[in-house]
C-alpha cells in the first residue's frame, strides 16, 4: 500500500514540478490528436452530413461501411498508414513514417468513421425535419449539407468530442507510424504502455492523470459551451 | 414577355400507392390576387400546393405554366409549422437568399428591410426559436417575402395562432399581395376567406368541386358539397 501511495505522490510531484520529459509529452500529444481531430472535423462531419442528405445507389452500402469502420482496431490502422508511408508504399517519397505527421494520418483515418457516423445521425434528424422546407426554397444539396451542419453545430460538438476521446486515448496506430521514439513520436499513450513496462510507474501514471484531466476540461468546455447554446437558440 | 401566368392544372391526379389524393384536378389561375383554397381534412389542399411547389410530383396530369418553364425560384412556400434554424432572426431570413446567389452583406441587408415590413426589426438579433408561433409565422412569412417569389404558396399560416396574430398575419399577406406576388392558400377558417380572399377554390376528396370569387361562393355555392361545408355540416373526409 505504501509503494502505491508512494507512486501516486512522486506523479503528483512530476505534475507539480512541471516535469520537462512530461510537458514535452503532453504537449505532442495535444499537437497530434489536434491536428487530427480537426481534419478529422473538416472532412468527416460534411461526409456524415453527405449521408444524411444525399440519395444515391449504394448509399445503404456506405452508411454500413462507415459504421462498421468506428470500430476499426487501431493497430490495424497503423499497419495500414504503415504499408502507405513505408519507402516502398505509394506515398514512401515523402518520409513521413516516424513522424508526427505520420500519427496524424492515423489517427485522421482512425477518427474520421467515427465523427462522420454521428454526424449523420445528428444531421439526419434534423434533415428529416427540414427536407422539405429546404427542397421548397430550391437549396441544392451542398447549401443543405453547410446549413444543416451549422444548425446542428452545438450537437456536433459531441462528435468533435468523441473523435478526441479516440484519438487522445489511441496507442496501437501512433505506436506502429510513429515508432514512439524520444523527443521525436513519444505521446502519452505510448509512453505510459512503455514507463510501465519499464516500471518507471509515477511517469506513468502523472501521464495518465494529465490524460484524464486533459479529456475531462475539454468535456466541461464543451458541455458548458452547448449548455449555453442551447439557452440562446434552443 | 410572357409570364408564368395563368397557370393551368390539367386533370392532376396523386395517387400514391393506389390512394387517390388528387383525383383529376382541373384548375386555372391568373396572375393576381390571393386565393384561398377550401375543404375538408383529406381534400388534397395541402398535396396540391407541395405539387405546385414541386416538392410531390404528379402520378399523371400537366401543370402548365404561362411561360412554358416551370419557375423553380419564383415559387414560395410557407408552410403551417415553419423550420426556425438555430440562429437569429435576421440569419433564418436571409439564408432564404442562399439559392439566389446573393452577396452575404446584400443578404442581411435584403432580410433587415423585410423585417421591417413584418414588425420585426427589433428581433432580428434575437433566437429565432425565442419567438411566439406568431412572431414564427411572420418570420416564415419574411423568408418568403424577401425571396420576391411571383407565386406564393401558404399552407394553412394561421392554423395554430391567436387572433391577433392571425390579423397580423393577414395583414402581411395583403402586403406581399400588393407588391405583385400571386398568393395560394389554404384554411379552415372562413372568416378568413371572407377577409383576405378575392377567390376561392373548393376541394374535396381530391377533385376541385368549384372555383368561385368569394361572394359568390359563400352567396350562392353551386355545389352541394360546398353548401354543407360553409354550413359546417360536411362530414370530415367525405368520400364522394
Amino acid at each position: 500500500m505504501a509503494a502505491f501511495s508512494s507512486t501516486f505522490y512522486e506523479a503528483f510531484l512530476l505534475i507539480a514540478s512541471l516535469d520537462h520529459r512530461a510537458v514535452e509529452i503532453v504537449s505532442l500529444s495535444v499537437r497530434v490528436s489536434g491536428a487530427a481531430v480537426l481534419l478529422g472535423t473538416l472532412i468527416g462531419l460534411p461526409l456524415g452530413a453527405f449521408l444524411a442528405v444525399g440519395r444515391f445507389p449504394g448509399r445503404n452500402v456506405a452508411l454500413v461501411t462507415v459504421n462498421a469502420l468506428m470500430g476499426l482496431p487501431s493497430v490495424v490502422v497503423g499497419v495500414i498508414v504503415y504499408l502507405f508511408l513505408s519507402r516502398s508504399g505509394p506515398f514512401g517519397e515523402l518520409g513521413l513514417l516516424y513522424t508526427p505527421a505520420a500519427m496524424v494520418v492515423a489517427q485522421t483515418v482512425l477518427v474520421i468513421p467515427l465523427m462522420a457516423a454521428i454526424a449523420r445521425q445528428v444531421v439526419d434528424d434534423a434533415w428529416q425535419r427540414y427536407a422539405e422546407e429546404l427542397q421548397a426554397m430550391r437549396f441544392t444539396w451542398w447549401q443543405s449539407v453547410t446549413t444543416l451542419l451549422y444548425d446542428c453545430r452545438h450537437s456536433l460538438l459531441v462528435a468533435v468530442l468523441a473523435g478526441l476521446g479516440r484519438a487522445m486515448s489511441e496507442v496501437g496506430a501512433v505506436m506502429i507510424v510513429g515508432g514512439n521514439i524520444d523527443h521525436a513520436t513519444r505521446v502519452m499513450t505510448t509512453s505510459i504502455a512503455l514507463e510501465t513496462s519499464k516500471g518507471d510507474l509515477p511517469l506513468a501514471i502523472a501521464l495518465g492523470l494529465v490524460l484524464i484531466s486533459v479529456i475531462l476540461v475539454l468535456n466541461a468546455v464543451a458541455f458548458t459551451v452547448r449548455a449555453w447554446a442551447m439557452r440562446r437558440y434552443g | 414577355m410572357k409570364t408564368m401566368f395563368p397557370l393551368r392544372l390539367r386533370d392532376l391526379k396523386f395517387q400514391p400507392n393506389g390512394r387517390a389524393v388528387l383525383d383529376g384536378v382541373d384548375l386555372e389561375l391568373g396572375g393576381e390576387g390571393i386565393t384561398l383554397i377550401l375543404g375538408p381534412n383529406g381534400a388534397g389542399k395541402s398535396v396540391l400546393l407541395r405539387t405546385l411547389c414541386g416538392l410531390v410530383e404528379p402520378t399523371a396530369g400537366t401543370i402548365e405554366w404561362g411561360n412554358g418553364a416551370r419557375p423553380h425560384l419564383a415559387v414560395a412556400m410557407v408552410f403551417q409549422r415553419p423550420m426556425m434554424l438555430r440562429a437569429s432572426v435576421l440569419e433564418n431570413v436571409a439564408v432564404a437568399l442562399k439559392p439566389f446567389a446573393v452577396p452575404r452583406s446584400e443578404r442581411h441587408e435584403r432580410a433587415a428591410k423585410v423585417l421591417e415590413r413584418v414588425g420585426l426589426a427589433a428581433r432580428a438579433t434575437d433566437s429565432a426559436r425565442q419567438l411566439s408561433g406568431g412572431e414564427q409565422q411572420r418570420l416564415a412569412l419574411a423568408r418568403a417575402w424577401v425571396t420576391a417569389p411571383r407565386l406564393l404558396l401558404l399552407d394553412e399560416p394561421t392554423a395554430s395562432l391567436d387572433p391577433s396574430a392571425t390579423t397580423e398575419v393577414e395583414r402581411i399577406v395583403r402586403e406581399i399581395r400588393t407588391d405583385g406576388t400571386r398568393i395560394l392558400m389554404t384554411t379552415h377558417n372562413l372568416g378568413q376567406a371572407t377577409r383576405l380572399g378575392d377567390d376561392v377554390v373548393f376541394m374535396s376528396a381530391g377533385k376541385v368541386r368549384e372555383h368561385a370569387s368569394v361572394q359568390r361562393f359563400f352567396s350562392r355555392p353551386s355545389s352541394e358539397e360546398a353548401r354543407l361545408f360553409i354550413q359546417g355540416e360536411l362530414p370530415w373526409r367525405m368520400n364522394f
